[in-house]
C-alpha cells in the first residue's frame, strides 16, 4: 500500500536481514532524483505489491494464505523535498548572522579604537550613564563618538543623513536597553 | 436659546467676574447656591459661550469645525485628510491612544473619500483602492510571515542537529536530510548513515565507547553555550525589545498602549535570528510566542506602505490582531485555531470585519508555509498526528485526571515563574543577563544530554510521544514484547495491546526523569533575555504525563481484562487504549492550565489531529484544567506577566465588584491641589506653557472660566506643546504674551496687542463625562467598551475632577490588596 504523493512506491526486497533496499521503482518518474524518494520501511521479508508477487528467499515464516497479510508490514511513503530551498535558506541565514556579528564587533570594539586613534583620547565623549552599566563581559555601550566626528567636518548631505540616522538609532537602542536591562521596566 | 448675532456678542465681551473662589465641594448639592455663585448671569445671551448647535447651523458649524486652526475662518473648508501640523494627533511613547478619536478620524476620512469619489474617475479609483488596501495588506502580511516562519523552521532544524554532528555531503543538511537518499540505513538504526558524522566520529574516529560519549557530550555543551551566548549578545546589542515571548506586550499594545520600537524592523530581524539560536541551543523553550511577535512586526512594517493604516493607530491594531492569528497559524498549521487564539487571548477589540480578514491572512500564511515545505512532506507542523483509533467513555476518567494534573501544573508554574521573574526584576540577578543565560544553558545541556528524551528538541519529543506504535516502529517507546501469534494485526494497521517489554520500561523511567527535569527548568527559562515561548515546553510536559498514564492504562487493561471497567469493551486481542491519545490530551491540558485558553486550544489540537473524534476528550480535559487552575488564581501566564510589568491593561474579562462611586476614585482628592484647567480665553502663551510644564498631566480640561468651571473641551499635553512650538516658529507675532484662544472667534483686542493663538482645532470638543455619583462599575464598563484614556467628572454640570485609566487600575490594585504603585505607565 503505497501512500500519498504523485508516485506509487513499490518495494522489492532481496533476501537476508532487514535492510533498506535501494531498488525502489517509481512507475511515474523514471529516475530517482535527489529530491524525491520513497521511504520504505519493512520488517522482515517483503514482497512486491505488484500483481506478480515475487516471493522472497526462503524461509518464509508464515505460509500459504498468510503470505499476503504478512507482507502488509511494508510501509511505503512518497516524500519530496527541495534541497535548493534548504541550501538557500541556510546560506542566507548564516550570512545575515555573520553580518550582524561583524557589525556588533565593529561597533563595540573597532569604532572606539578608530576614533581614539584619529581624534585623540581627550575628545572621546562617553555619557555618564553608560559607565557602570557595562555587564561583566564588558560589552561597552556605543560611545557617541559620532558627535565629535560630525561637528568637526563638513560632509556631503547624504553621509550626514546616514550618520544622523545611525546616531538616532543608537540612542533608541540605548534607551531600550536601559528600560529592559537596567531598570527592568518593560519585559522583566 | 437663539443664535446670537456675532456683532451683539462682540459688544458684550464679558460677564461679571464673580469674586467667588470656585468651591469644589463634592457634597455641595444646593442648586440655588450654585446659581448665585456664578452671579446672575446664567443668561446665555451675555456670556461668551459658543451658541449651542441648532439644526440650521449644523452645516456651517461642521465646516468651521473642519477648518484647521490658526486663522482659518469658518467659511473655508479644509480637507480633513491633510494634517494641520505634523505631530498633532500622534502619541508619546508609553502612552495610551485615544480610541474614540482614532476611530472618528478614520470615519471622517472614509466619508471624505466616499464623497469625493462621485466627482471624478480618479477619485473613484482612489476610493476603490482604499477599500482594497486592507485585503492587499493582509495578503502581504500572510506571505511575509509564512516565508519567515518557513525560514525559521528550516534554520532551527539544521542548527539543532549541528549540536550532534555535521553532514559531509553539504553542511546545510540536517541529520534527516543528510541520510535522505542513503541506502545504508537499517531497520534498527534508521538514522545512521556514513554521510552524517557525529562530532566524536569526526574528532576521534570512533563512535562507540566512553571516550566518544564524552567528546559528544562536550561538543553538545559547547554548541549550546555558543548559541545561547550569540543569542543574548545580539539581543542586547541591537534590539533589547526582542527578548521574551512578546505576547503580554502585544496584548497591551492591542489594548491601546504605545511601545515605540517594539514592532520595528530591527526587532524583527533580531527576533528571527536569535529565535533560531535560542531554540537550537537546547533551552527548554518554544517558538510559538515569538512567532506571534514576528508576525506582528511584519504587519507593523507593512502598514507603513498604506496611508490608511500608517496614520491611524486604531486601524493598525486591527491589522495587528490579524497578524497575531497569522503567527499561531504558522506555528501550528492551524488557521482557524489562530484566529480564535487572536480573538480569545490577544485582541482587545475584535470587530467582525477583522475576523474574516484574519482568517484570510492565516490561510495565506499557511499556504505559503506549505509551499516552502520545511518538513519535506507537505506537513505544516512536526507533530501532526494521523491515527484515528477510537476511545471509550470509561477513558474519560483518566482524561479528567490529566485535566486536573494540567490545572495544578499551570497554577504552580505561574506562581513559580512570576516569583522567579520578580526576583530577576528586583535583585542582583537581573544585573547579569548574559551570565544568567549562559548558566541556564549550561545547566540544561549538562542535565539534558544523558537522557535521550531531553536531548531531543521539544517538538521532536512531542512528535514521538504522540506517535501510535505500529509494528514498524523500533523506538524504545514502542518496545513491547512481540506477540506470539504473528498474524495478529487487528483492524487497519493498529496493533492489539501488548505487554510492555524491557525497552518500554527503560523508556518509562527515563520519561519520568525527563518530566521532573522539564518542569523545573522551564520555570527558570521562560522570561530570560532571549526570545522564548512556552507552548512547546508545556505541551511536552503534558505529553509526557499523558503518555505515562496511557501506558499505565494500557498495561492495566492488558493484565486485567476481567475487571468490570474493562470488561465490556476491552477484550484480549483488541486495541483499546492508545497511549498517543493520552499524550495529546495531556498536552492540551497542560497548555490550557498555563495559558487558560479554552476554545482556541481545542480547535488547535483538533486541527493538529485532523479529525473530530477526539473533541470530547480534549474538551473535557481542557475545561477541567481551566477550572482547577482558576481555583488557584484567575490569571493566565500572560496576564500575570502584564501585572508584573505594571502595564496599563484594563482586563476585559474581570468583573469590578466593589461598590464605590466615581467620586471616590477621581482626582483631585480632598488633599490634592485643585484641578489644573485651561480657560477658553484669558490665558497667555507663557501661562499655558508654565502650567503644562509644571505638571506632568497628559491632558487639561478647558473650561469657560475658573469661576464657572463649565466644561468646553479637553486638550492633550502633546498637542499643546507641539502647536505652541510650531506657532512660535512659523506664525508671525506669537510671543509669550499672546492670548491663547479656544473659542471660535477671538475676542477683540487692543490694536497693539500681539495676535492671538487659536488652538480650537486641537481641542476635543466632545470629552466624555460622568457624574460624581456614577457607580464605578459603570464607569469601568465605559472605559472598557469605548477604550477611553480619561473621563471627566462633573457635579451638577460643573467640572469636578478627572478620572484616568491609571487611577482605575490603581484603585483595582488597592482593592485587591496589591501595591498600587506597581502601575507604572500613563
Amino acid at each position: 500500500m503505497g501512500a500519498g504523493g504523485e508516485g506509487v512506491c513499490v518495494c522489492v526486497c532481496v533476501g537476508g536481514e532487514a535492510r533498506y533496499e535501494q531498488t525502489c521503482l517509481l512507475p511515474v518518474l523514471l529516475q530517482n532524483s535527489e529530491d524525491i524518494r520513497c521511504k520504505c520501511i519493512f520488517l522482515c521479508h517483503c514482497i512486491s505489491l505488484m500483481d506478480n508477487c515475487l516471493h522472497v528467499v526462503e524461509p518464509m515464516p508464515v505460509d500459504g494464505k498468510d503470505v499476503e497479510a504478512y507482507c502488509l508490514r511494508c510501509e511505503c511513503k512518497y516524500e519530496e523535498r527541495s534541497s535548493g530551498t534548504i541550501k538557500v535558506t541556510i546560506i542566507i541565514y548564516l550570512s545575515i548572522l555573520g553580518l550582524l556579528l561583524l557589525y556588533m564587533v565593529y561597533l563595540t570594539l573597532l569604532e572606539p579604537m578608530l576614533k581614539r586613534r584619529l581624534f585623540g583620547h581627550s575628545q572621546l565623549i562617553q555619557s555618564d550613564d553608560e559607565v557602570g552599566v557595562c555587564v561583566s563581559l564588558n560589552i561597552a555601550p556605543f560611545a557617541n563618538a559620532h558627535n565629535v566626528l560630525s561637528r568637526s567636518h563638513s560632509r556631503p548631505n547624504v553621509l550626514n543623513k546616514v550618520e544622523h540616522a545611525q546616531q538616532r538609532w543608537r540612542r533608541q537602542v540605548q534607551e531600550q536597553r536601559k528600560s529592559v536591562f537596567d531598570r527592568h521596566v518593560v519585559l522583566s | 436659546l437663539n443664535k446670537i448675532p456675532v456683532s451683539l456678542r462682540m459688544e458684550n465681551p464679558g460677564y461679571c467676574t464673580g469674586s467667588f473662589d470656585g468651591l469644589h465641594h463634592p457634597s455641595d448639592d444646593d442648586d440655588d447656591e450654585m446659581v448665585d455663585i456664578a452671579g446672575a448671569t446664567l443668561d446665555f445671551s451675555t456670556t461668551e459661550d459658543d451658541p449651542p448647535l441648532s439644526t440650521g447651523g449644523y452645516e456651517e458649524y461642521s465646516s468651521s469645525r473642519a477648518a484647521g486652526m490658526n486663522g482659518n475662518g469658518p467659511t473655508k473648508l479644509v480637507d480633513p485628510l491633510e494634517d494641520p501640523v505634523p505631530g498633532v494627533g500622534t502619541y508619546e511613547d508609553f502612552n495610551t491612544i485615544d480610541w474614540v478619536r482614532e476611530k472618528s478620524k478614520d470615519r471622517d476620512r472614509h466619508r471624505e473619500i466616499t464623497n469625493k469619489s462621485r466627482q471624478s474617475t480618479v477619485a473613484l479609483l482612489h476610493s476603490v483602492s482604499d477599500a482594497f488596501s486592507g485585503w492587499l495588506l493582509m495578503l502581504l502580511v500572510g506571505l511575509m510571515s509564512g516565508a519567515l516562519a518557513g525560514g525559521i523552521d528550516i534554520a532551527a532544524h539544521w542548527l539543532t542537529d549541528m549540536k550532534g554532528g555535521v553532514c559531509l555531503i553539504g553542511f546545510w543538511f540536517n541529520h534527516e536530510h543528510c541520510c535522505w537518499t542513503s541506502n545504508e540505513t537499517t531497520f534498527q538504526e534508521r538514522d545512521r548513515c556514513p554521510q552524517w558524522q557525529s562530532w566524536a566520529e569526526l574528532i576521534t574516529g570512533t563512535s562507540e565507547g566512553a571516550f566518544a560519549y564524552i567528546v559528544n557530550y562536550l561538543m553538545y555543551i559547547f554548541w549550546a553555550l555558543l548559541f545561547s551566548f550569540l543569542a543574548v549578545t545580539l539581543v542586547r546589542a541591537f534590539a533589547p525589545y526582542a527578548c521574551g515571548s512578546g505576547i503580554p506586550e502585544i496584548k497591551t499594545i492591542l489594548s491601546g498602549f504605545i511601545i515605540r520600537g517594539y514592532l520595528g524592523k530591527w526587532t524583527l530581524i533580531i527576533k528571527t535570528i536569535t529565535l533560531v539560536l535560542a531554540v537550537s541551543s537546547g533551552l527548554s523553550l518554544g517558538k510559538e510566542g515569538p512567532l506571534v511577535h514576528v508576525a506582528c512586526c511584519c504587519a507593523n512594517i507593512l502598514c507603513h506602505l498604506f496611508t490608511k493604516y500608517r496614520k491611524n493607530e486604531a486601524k493598525r491594531r486591527e491589522v495587528l490582531s490579524a497578524a497575531a492569528a497569522v503567527g499561531v497559524s504558522v506555528a501550528f498549521g492551524a488557521p482557524i485555531g489562530g484566529v480564535l487564539f487572536s480573538l480569545e487571548e490577544v485582541s482587545y477589540y475584535f470587530p467582525l470585519k477583522t475576523l474574516w480578514r484574519s482568517f484570510f491572512a492565516a490561510l495565506v500564511a499557511a499556504f505559503t508555509l506549505r509551499s516552502i515545505n520545511p518538513f519535506g512532506n507537505s506537513r505544516l507542523v512536526l507533530f501532526y498526528v494521523e491515527f484515528h483509533a477510537p476511545w471509550h467513555l470509561v477513558e474519560l476518567a483518566p482524561f479528567i485526571l490529566l485535566g486536573i494534573f494540567g490545572g495544578l501544573w499551570g497554577a504552580l508554574f505561574i506562581r513559580a515563574n512570576i516569583a522567579w521573574c520578580r526576583r530577576r526584576k528586583s535583585t542582583r540577578l537581573g544585573h547579569y543577563p548574559v551570565i544568567e543565560v549562559l548558566v541556564v544553558a549550561a545547566l540544561t545541556a549538562v542535565l539534558a544530554f544523558p537522557n535521550s528524551y531531553t536531548r531531543m528538541s521539544g517538538a521532536e519529543l512531542i512528535s514521538e510521544l504522540f506517535n501510535d506504535c505500529s509494528l514498524l516502529d523500533s523506538s524504545q517507546l514502542c518496545g513491547y514484547k512481540q506477540p506470539t501469534n504473528t498474524s495478529d494485526t487487528g483492524a487497519g494497521n493498529s496493533l492489539a495491546d501488548r505487554p510492555a517489554g524491557k525497552g518500554l520500561y527503560t523508556a518509562l523511567w527515563q520519561l519520568a526523569l525527563a518530566l521532573v527535569f522539564k518542569m523545573l527548568i522551564t520555570v527558570i527559562t521562560f522570561g530570560m533575555k532571549v526570545p522564548s515561548g512556552l507552548f512547546i515546553p508545556s505541551m511536552a510536559i503534558g505529553a509526557i504525563a499523558g503518555r505515562l498514564l496511557g501506558v499505565g492504562m494500557e498495561q492495566l487493561a492488558y493484565y486485567n481484562h476481567d475487571w468490570f471497567i474493562f470488561k465490556g469493551w476491552c477484550s484480549p486481542g483488541a486495541d483499546c487504549i492508545t497511549p498517543g491519545l493520552y499524550a495529546m490530551v495531556g498536552a492540551a491540558a497542560c497548555l490550557g492550565g498555563v495559558t487558560r485558553m479554552t476554545v482556541s486550544l481545542v480547535v488547535i489540537m483538533f486541527e493538529l489531529t485532523g479529525g473530530l473524534e477526539y473533541i470530547v476528550p480534549l474538551m473535557a480535559a481542557t475545561m477541567t484544567s481551566k477550572w482547577v487552575a482558576d481555583a488557584f488564581g484567575r490569571e493566565g501566564i500572560y496576564e500575570a506577566h502584564i501585572r508584573l510589568n505594571g502595564y496599563p491593561f484594563l482586563e476585559p474579562k474581570e468583573e469590578f465588584e466593589h461598590s464605590s462611586l466615581t467620586v471616590d476614585v477621581m482626582r483631585p482628592r480632598r488633599s490634592d491641589p485643585a484641578l489644573a484647567v485651561l480657560t477658553q480665553e484669558g490665558m497667555t502663551v507663557g501661562e499655558v506653557e508654565a502650567l503644562v510644564e509644571s505638571t506632568h498631566y497628559s491632558g487639561f480640561p478647558v473650561v469657560v472660566s475658573k469661576e464657572s468651571q463649565r466644561l468646553v473641551g479637553f486638550a492633550l499635553r502633546r498637542d499643546l506643546l507641539i502647536s505652541i512650538d510650531n506657532a512660535r516658529k512659523r506664525q508671525e507675532g506669537i510671543v509669550s504674551a499672546s492670548q491663547v484662544v479656544f473659542t471660535e472667534h477671538a475676542p477683540s483686542q487692543a490694536p497693539d496687542a500681539p495676535p492671538p493663538l487659536r488652538l480650537r482645532g486641537i481641542m476635543d470638543l466632545s470629552p466624555f463625562t460622568v457624574t460624581d455619583h456614577t457607580p464605578m462599575d459603570i464607569t469601568v464598563d465605559i472605559f472598557r467598551k469605548l477604550g477611553l484614556r480619561q473621563c471627566l467628572v462633573t457635579h451638577n454640570g460643573r467640572l469636578l475632577g478627572i478620572i484616568t485609566k491609571k487611577d482605575i487600575l490603581k484603585h483595582m490594585a488597592q482593592i485587591a490588596n496589591r501595591d498600587p504603585d506597581s502601575i507604572l505607565f500613563n
